[in-house]
This record gives structure tokens, C-alpha cells and sequence, in this order.
């Protein structure tokens, strides 16, 4: 590994931290897309602000971007509360809006900036490491690791000082005002979080790669635990392992690292999605087989059950005829055998002694 | 600016363009209306961003940048996506909007890999490709806009013929369900139909903002109107204008990229008509106000009618002071007294004492007619 390419992994690492601890209440507070919004609306910030210092360095951009992200959201729930226009469409209207005359003034005056429309899409995480922040002579490092190493320590201020108050209105925003929170103010600290997070990762991976970083690693986490704190955890270990093998992907195909990074998390996800324990496609689906094996074996041993006692429909003297087919009904008179809850003699079923008693614990409930 | 027009429209290769991308706006102001009624505008969003991949495995996989491989992998890539959305939503806890996140920038994140590893090769063919990006409509050929004319058209044909379907689709699907439609169906045609006018647009806007060239025009027809039918049509002149003026635009002046400036073009409409439709946040507003000032003079006049019958006498008058005394505590009553002596109801005595005049008094009467006499 070249100290350049250890340069990259060090800037996609913070970046993709940074990006995946407000991510995770964005995930829960069911406001993913809002991100998309912040993450467009960032570069008409950042752009009015270059106009204004003519300095591409300066904190100044920083602090235009994340307002211009906060003035996005202000404007869509603003559009929203009228009643004029629905949820969905306000965000659809606002944002890209918002970006076009970005991009137009970008294309316009700033063409010789370093900033260009490709770099807004793509990012740029591969010139990271020339960027160089010299301190009295020395080397210090990439200056992007810096800027994103300062955002990740407020992110990591932000949710550890306002833990509580950010769970409690995530998950019941009527109680959190209740009790004397402020969820409204909670709302937007988490959007100007957001809106920091977009901007310094916006230079890394562009406007809307950023949404990967953001909301991918936080849906992982969420299919593999139901703790807030733990999915938080997952979620920056999801991030930046994605960030990592996506760098390797990239270098391996020579193509765009960020894209790379953002299909590393969706493969991330298809992983988890499908092989979660609990909550994944398959665990789904084996679960739902046991649940309708499981019942499908009561009803045969609680019919055989009622027949001995005399109390089953008569013209179904072989309780098999309830299933939908044959195979099933042979696969469940199978497991039961298997089991040694019935007995096959001459064609006909018997309960056994365990098999009348699961018979009896099922009809009486337990 | 005339002559820019006129020599616009009288150049062969501007009127080809400028038809495509008047084209464009009917089609995608038609299609759109169903994505903003039906509260599906980001999926709207998701779908043009996933395209990406599907245009360039299609140039990929023909080699050239042709049309049709384009048009139909963009296609299948934004279908893909919401298939993708809908079985994650289906089969997990994860909601609707982090699985369009994922989707959109997975899909996206994708194309870019896609992109850059074809703009790697050697053959000079795949330059411009990145224009699905921003979308240039300096590019159009007639060729192009022909396939754009009956892309949308079956679009448009589409919806003329499930006309009624779409409309319960989009307003009582559970109605339209026991009516014997199969929802389902229907979903998925509408689904295809946003698709096709996606795809048609991707040259001229491009992939990133297309999605608003969906929702833009339909949110603005909205606040004009109350019925689908003239929503639809009006969304798509609205959208057919805008088209042609963010092109001309775009034509015109040096370095503006055309998507962003038909976006901003049919932005600007839709927040015109947000907020000065006649219902219209600031319509809203202003009738609001209105009413307001209308109670409050109402309330005022009834106050002096009050204590003059207190008093006995018609002509006693009231300081502002007392008048204000008996109303909530920051109600100014000065603009309502002169707003009524202006209409003649009321007279001021002396320094500031205020009495009704003889129609004051048929006023109140005509406002309140068991008001007692005086």
C-alpha cells in the first residue's frame, strides 16, 4: 500500500464514520430522503459562498453549505405545511431547483474553479491526498482528513451530548415534548448535522453518492439489532468496511472510487438483507416454513385427536384430505412420524401416547 | 432577444430540437401527474437516477451509442429499481424511504463505476455519454426526437386509454378493486408509462434531474385546478414550455447545460403558482387578512352599537380606548374606525371620541337584524 492510496483509505474512513452515526436516526426517523434534499441543496451554499471569499479553502464554504442544506429543509417542510403540496413532491420541487441553479451558476462563472460539475457527482476522494496541510514546515497530512476528523468529532459531540433526547423524540416525538424536550429544535440540530456531514463528504464522494455513505450502513445495522447504541456501532463498522473495500474494488477495476464505494454498500446490503438471523429474506422464509409446518402438524394431530374421541366430521375419515396436496400431506405425516407423534399402520394414521399429548397441550393452548 | 427567436425558429436543426423538447414536456407533464398523485414523486426520482447503469451496459453491450439499446436499458435499470424498492419494503423492516435511498444510490453509484470503466477504452465512441448526466439537447437529431415523438406517444396513448383506470388507481384503489380492475395491473402500466417518459427525457434533461420535470409541472398545473383532466393537460403545456424555453436558453447562452436550465424554468412556474394560484399560499394569506379586518370592523361597529344602547342615546360617543378595552388585548381598532368612517358608519367627536352615524345604525341592524333598536 503507497502512502497516497493509505492517504484515501484514511479520508473514505472518516468520511464514511462521519456519514453513518446521523444516518442511523435519519434511517429511523423515516427522513432517508430528506439527505437527498441536503445533499443537492449543499452546492448552491457552497458555490454563492466561493463567490463570496473567492477562496475554495475557506471554512466560510463550509458554514454557506450546511445553511444552504438547513434553508432546504426549512423551505420543503415550509412548502409542506401549506397544504399545497404533498410531502413527497415538496422534496421532489425544492431540491432540484436548488441544485440546477447551482449547476448553472457552477457551468457559468466558476468554470476554471477546481470545483466543475464532475466532481459534484463523482467527488474527487482520489485527489484527497494532494491537498496537503503543512504546519510550520511539516507534513501533517491530507487537509481533508482534518475538515472530515473535525466533523466526525462534532457528529460524535453532537449524539453523545444529545443521546437521550435524540432517542427519546426519534422513537416518541409527543412523549419527548412531554417531558421537555424540544423535538422541533432536536429536528433541526440533526439537519444541520446532516447538512455539516453532506458538505464535508460532498468534496469525497459528491452530491449524491453521499446518500450511500449516509443511509446504506445504518440499514444494515438496522436488520441485525433492535438497540439503538449497537445499531449505531454496526452502522460505522458497516461504513467503513464498505469504505475500505469499495477503495480496493475501485483500485482492483480502475474506476471511480466513490461509486465503487456506494455499490460496496448495496452489496453490503443484499448480504445483510438476505442473511440476517432474525430479519433477513431467508430467516424470513424458514421461519414462515417451521410456522406453517408447525401448524399444519397440530391440525393433523388434533383432528386424528377429535376422531378418537369421536367428535371429527365423518365423511373425512382420513384427516390427510385437509391439506391442499398430497406431497404436503405426506411430508407432514412424515416429520410427525419422524417425530414418533403418530403411527402408520394400513394405510390408516394413529396418535401416539405423544402424539395425544401435543394433541391436548395445542387444543388447550399451550 | 426578437431576433434570437426568430432566428431560432427558423434554423432546421433548432426546430428539430426545440419540437423534441416541446415533446418532452407534454409527455412527462401528462405522466407526471400520476407520480405527484399518487405520492410517488421521489420514486419518480429513484427511477431516473438508476437509469444511469442501464444506458451505459446498453452502450456496452451494442458498442455504439444508439438510441433504442439505450432508451430500452435505461428502461430496465429504473423498472429494476422500484423492484428492488418494493421487495425490500415487502421482506424487511427496512421503510419505503431508506429503501429508495439505497436503491437510488446504489443504482447510481453503479453507473458511475459503469461510466468510468467504459470511458477507459480506447474507442472514441462512448464521448458524450456522461451528457445523460446533465443532458444536452444540442445533441438531438431528428432521428432522435422521431423515437422521443412515439416513445411518448404510445405514452400518451396509454393514458387515453385507461383514462378512468388511472384516475381510480390514483384516487380509490381499494373502490377501483372491487370494481373488478386488477390494481395490480394497473400499478405496473403506470409504473411503465413514468418509465417511458423518464427515458425520453434522459438526452435532453438527464438522469439527475429529470425526475423534477416529472413533478415540477404537475404540482404546478395542481394549484390551478381541481379536476384530472385539465390538471393533466395543463401540466403539459406548462411542462412543453418550460422545455422550450430552458433549450432556447440553453442555446443561447454559452455554458448553461440544458437540464438545470429546464429545471429551473418549470421551478419557477411551480413556485409562482404555489404561492399566487387563487389558492395560493399568499392568496391564502391575503383573503385571510381580508376576513380578518372584515370581523374586526364588524365587532367594532356592533361594540358602539352596544354601549350607545347602554347609554340610551344614538349619538353618545366612545373613546378608542374604551373600544379596545372590551376586545382581545392587542386589537388595534384605530384601522377599523377609520375604515367605517371612510364607508360613512361611523363619525368622530372631538379629540377622540367616536359615535355611529344614522346608516351606521341600519348597518348593525342589517348585520344583526334582533339587534334592539335604539
Amino acid at each position: 500500500m503507497s502512502p497516497h492510496q493509505f492517504d484515501i483509505q484514511l479520508v473514505a474512513i472518516i468520511v464514511a464514520a462521519s456519514c453513518s452515526i446521523p444516518g442511523a436516526f435519519l434511517v429511523l426517523r423515516r427522513m432517508s430522503m430528506m439527505t437527498d434534499a441536503i445533499s443537492h441543496s449543499i452546492l448552491l451554499g457552497i458555490i454563492l459562498a466561493f463567490f463570496l471569499v473567492k477562496d475554495l479553502s475557506s471554512p466560510i464554504l463550509i458554514i454557506g453549505a450546511a445553511a444552504s442544506g438547513v434553508l432546504a429543509i426549512s423551505l420543503i417542510e415550509a412548502v409542506n405545511r401549506s397544504r399545497l403540496v404533498k410531502k413527497d413532491a415538496s422534496i421532489g420541487i425544492v431540491f432540484p431547483f436548488l441544485f440546477s441553479v447551482a449547476v448553472i451558476l457552477l457551468s457559468k462563472y466558476a468554470r476554471n474553479v477546481h470545483i466543475d460539475t464532475h466532481s459534484v457527482l463523482l467527488g474527487e476522494i482520489a485527489f484527497a491526498p494532494f491537498d496537503r496541510f503543512i504546519l510550520s514546515g511539516m507534513d501533517m497530512g491530507p487537509k481533508s482528513a482534518y475538515v472530515m476528523g473535525s466533523i466526525l468529532l462534532l457528529n460524535l459531540f453532537f449524539i453523545s451530548f444529545f443521546y437521550k433526547e435524540l432517542k427519546v423524540s426519534t422513537f416518541d416525538e409527543s412523549f419527548a415534548s412531554s417531558i421537555g424536550f424540544r423535538p422541533r429544535l432536536i429536528h433541526y440540530l440533526l439537519m444541520a448535522v446532516v447538512s455539516f456531514t453532506c458538505v464535508g463528504a460532498f468534496d469525497a464522494v459528491g452530491s449524491i453518492l453521499v446518500i450511500a455513505l449516509i443511509v446504506i450502513p445504518p440499514c444494515c445495522a438496522y436488520l441485525l439489532t433492535d438497540s439503538l447504541s449497537r445499531m449505531i456501532f454496526l452502522s460505522v463498522v458497516f461504513g467503513i468496511s464498505a469504505a475500505i473495500s469499495g477503495f480496493w474494488v475501485a483500485n482492483w477495476l480502475d474506476v471511480n472510487i466513490a461509486g465503487s464505494m456506494a455499490f460496496v454498500c448495496g452489496v453490503f446490503f443484499l448480504v445483510v438483507f438476505l442473511l440476517a438471523p432474525e430479519r433477513g429474506l431467508f430467516g424470513i422464509m424458514r421461519e414462515k416454513r417451521r410456522q406453517r409446518m408447525d401448524f399444519a402438524e397440530a391440525s393433523l394431530l388434533v383432528s386424528l385427536y377429535n376422531q378418537e374421541k369421536g367428535e371429527a366430521v365423518k365423511n373425512h375419515p382420513d384427516s390427510r384430505g385437509m391439506f391442499q396436496s398430497t406431497d404436503f400431506a405426506s411430508k407432514v405425516v412424515g416429520f410427525l412420524k419422524g417425530k414418533g407423534e403418530i403411527a402408520v399402520t394400513g394405510g390408516g394414521l394413529f396418535l401416539t401416547e405423544k402424539g395425544r399429548e401435543r394433541a391436548r397441550m395445542t387444543l388447550e393452548g399451550r | 432577444m426578437l431576433e434570437f427567436a426568430v432566428e431560432l425558429f427558423s434554423d432546421y436543426t433548432a426546430r428539430t430540437i426545440l419540437l423534441g423538447a416541446a415533446s418532452l414536456g407534454v409527455v412527462s407533464g401528462v405522466v407526471g401527474s400520476y407520480a405527484v398523485l399518487r405520492k410517488q414523486s421521489l420514486v419518480g426520482d429513484v427511477m431516473s437516477h438508476a437509469a444511469l447503469p442501464g444506458i451505459v451496459l446498453a452502450f456496452m453491450i451494442v458498442g455504439v451509442k444508439e438510441q433504442l439499446p439505450i432508451f430500452i436499458g435505461a428502461a430496465l435499470s429504473a423498472v429494476l429499481a422500484v423492484f428492488v424498492i418494493n421487495l425490500v419494503t415487502r421482506n424487511s423492516r427496512v421503510k419505503t424511504d431508506s429503501a429508495m435511498g439505497i436503491a437510488l444510490s446504489v443504482f447510481f453509484g453503479l453507473g458511475l463505476v459503469l461510466l468510468t470503466y467504459v470511458q477507459r477504452m480506447p474507442d472514441a465512441n462512448q464521448a458524450g455519454l456522461d451528457k445523460f448526466l446533465f443532458g444536452q439537447a444540442e445533441a438531438l437529431v431528428e432521428k432522435d426526437v422521431l423515437i422521443i415523438g412515439l416513445t411518448g406517444f404510445f405514452a400518451l396513448l396509454v393514458v387515453g386509454l385507461f383514462w378512468k383506470e388511472f384516475k381510480l388507481l390514483c384516487f380509490d384503489p381499494d373502490f377501483g378493486g372491487t370494481m373488478g380492475f386488477s390494481m395490480k395491473s394497473l400499478d405496473i402500466l403506470v409504473t411503465a408509462v413514468i418509465v417511458s417518459a423518464i427515458v425520453i427525457g434522459l438526452q435532453t434533461v438527464g438522469v439527475v434531474l429529470m425526475s423534477s420535470m416529472l413533478i415540477a409541472p404537475a404540482v404546478a398545473a395542481r394549484q390551478w385546478t381541481g379536476t384530472m383532466g385539465s390538471m393533466v393537460i395543463l401540466a403539459a403545456i406548462i411542462a412543453a414550455v418550460s422545455g422550450v424555453t430552458g433549450v432556447a436558453l440553453s442555446a443561447g447562452f454559452e455554458n448553461v447545460p440544458t437540464g438545470p436550465a429546464v429545471i429551473v424554468c418549470v421551478s419557477v412556474i411551480a413556485f409562482f403558482s404555489v404561492l399566487f394560484s387563487p389558492n395560493g399560499f399568499f392568496t391564502l394569506k391575503l383573503k385571510d387578512a381580508r376576513s380578518r379586518r372584515e370581523i374586526k370592523k364588524d365587532y367594532v361597529l356592533k361594540a358602539l352599537h352596544d354601549l350607545a344602547l347602554e347609554h340610551d342615546d344614538p349619538g353618545y360617543a366612545h373613546s378608542e380606548r374604551l373600544l379596545a378595552l372590551g376586545s382581545e388585548k392587542g386589537f388595534s381598532v384605530k384601522k377599523s374606525l377609520w375604515a367605517l368612517r371612510t364607508a360613512g358608519y361611523v363619525e368622530s367627536v372631538g379629540e377622540d371620541n367616536w359615535r355611529l352615524t344614522q346608516s351606521g345604525i341600519r348597518e348593525v341592524k342589517k348585520l344583526s337584524p334582533l339587534e334592539k333598536d335604539l
